[in-house]
């Protein structure tokens, strides 16, 4: 937040190098940074992963964070999560890590730099088409579409489009948006309202990362999820 | 007036205005959400994790068309594509 001035609303704007057309921005930068951290954290969990009675303290971690996951994906696909927890715990961590990181000074979260949101939004606008036709063939997923009768076939349509936008404009808003009330209040409560501020500012990205990952996780159940299998679950509508 | 004050103009009255309705909205309809969602863990503490987890998605919901609203807001105030394109003549005029 230091590094920006606050009529900046995107770390885009922040030019780090530039050779002719090619630059390179905050936003890539700190991308880069967290990508490079999970990466060694990662290297570091899995280093000396055992079955065995004694864990590191790596893997009850890295256990602890897998199995939540699994559980909420589980609970809202009602399927199998090992199809979905690499694209949706990734999401997750990436999201998760880049919103707590913003209370070091100098660091500007890439999530609130409207490229970055629109590429992992563009990232479920993509994936949940091909999770539904791997699981549903594509005649099957298309006629999706046409439920319950072709008129709506347009407003489906639109609303692919008009989720992904507001996934995009959802994570952008929240946290570029805390980090200018955190600059306003510097300006006129100094010392006390921009702390509180900032320990709000952890759990809304925590939400935040919440929500996108299990927004895209509602997105691509109710692409894969069946009609016939949602009366199969029901007992009494087989008699 | 010239035209780059008539945009300051507007653009400040418009973007306080955009917060200032955008933000009613989302504030009734979001207290409205965690009231019937505190009463319904009243009734039903078993199913806490579903009525919370449905409780944050809805908010985020919701919560999103006040989002747009201060993004809106601060476009109009921090980077009015208009303001910049009579800055743009100005300087060159």
């Amino acid at each position: 937040m230091e590094i920006l001035k606050l009529n900046q609303i995107s770390p885009d704007q922040l030019i780090l190098l530039q050779w002719g057309f090619a630059k390179i921005t905050a936003t890539m930068v700190y991308t880069w940074f967290i990508m490079a951290l999970l990466l060694f954290f990662s290297w570091l969990a899995t280093r000396r992963i055992s079955t065995g009675l004694h864990i590191t303290r790596w893997q009850n971690l890295l256990e602890v964070i897998v199995s939540t996951i699994r559980d909420q994906i589980r609970e809202i696909s009602q399927d199998n999560p090992d199809n979905y927890l690499a694209f949706i715990g990734t999401l997750f961590l990436f999201i998760a890590l880049s919103n707590i990181l913003a209370i070091i000074p100098g660091y500007v979260a890439p999530t609130s730099s409207l490229t970055t949101t629109a590429a992992l939004a563009i990232c479920v606008f993509i994936t949940v088409p091909l999770y539904g036709i791997t699981k549903r063939g594509l005649l099957g997923y298309l006629k999706e579409y046409f439920q319950p009768t072709f008129i709506f076939f347009p407003f489906h349509v639109m609303g692919e489009f008009t989720r992904t936008l507001a996934l995009t404009i959802r994570l952008f808003g929240n946290i570029m948006s805390h980090e200018k009330v955190i600059g306003v209040l510097l300006a006129i409560t100094p010392l006390f309202f921009p702390i509180v501020m900032s320990a709000l500012g952890l759990l809304i990205g925590m939400v935040q990362a919440y929500i996108f990952s299990i927004l895209a996780m509602v997105y691509i159940a109710s692409a894969t999820q069946t009609h016939e299998k949602k009366h199969g679950d029901n007992p009494l509508k087989q008699k | 007036m010239d035209s780059l004050t008539v945009i300051a103009v507007v653009s400040i009255i418009s973007a306080g205005g955009t917060m200032a309705l955008g933000a009613l909205g989302p504030a009734i309809s979001e207290g409205w959400l965690a009231k019937q969602a505190v009463s319904a863990i009243a009734q039903q503490p078993d199913a806490q994790n579903t009525i919370m987890r449905t409780l944050f998605v809805s908010l985020a919901m919701i919560e999103s068309i006040a989002i747009y609203c201060f993004v809106i807001a601060m476009i109009l105030i921090f980077a009015n594509p208009f303001w910049d394109h009579f800055i743009a003549i100005a300087k060159g005029g």
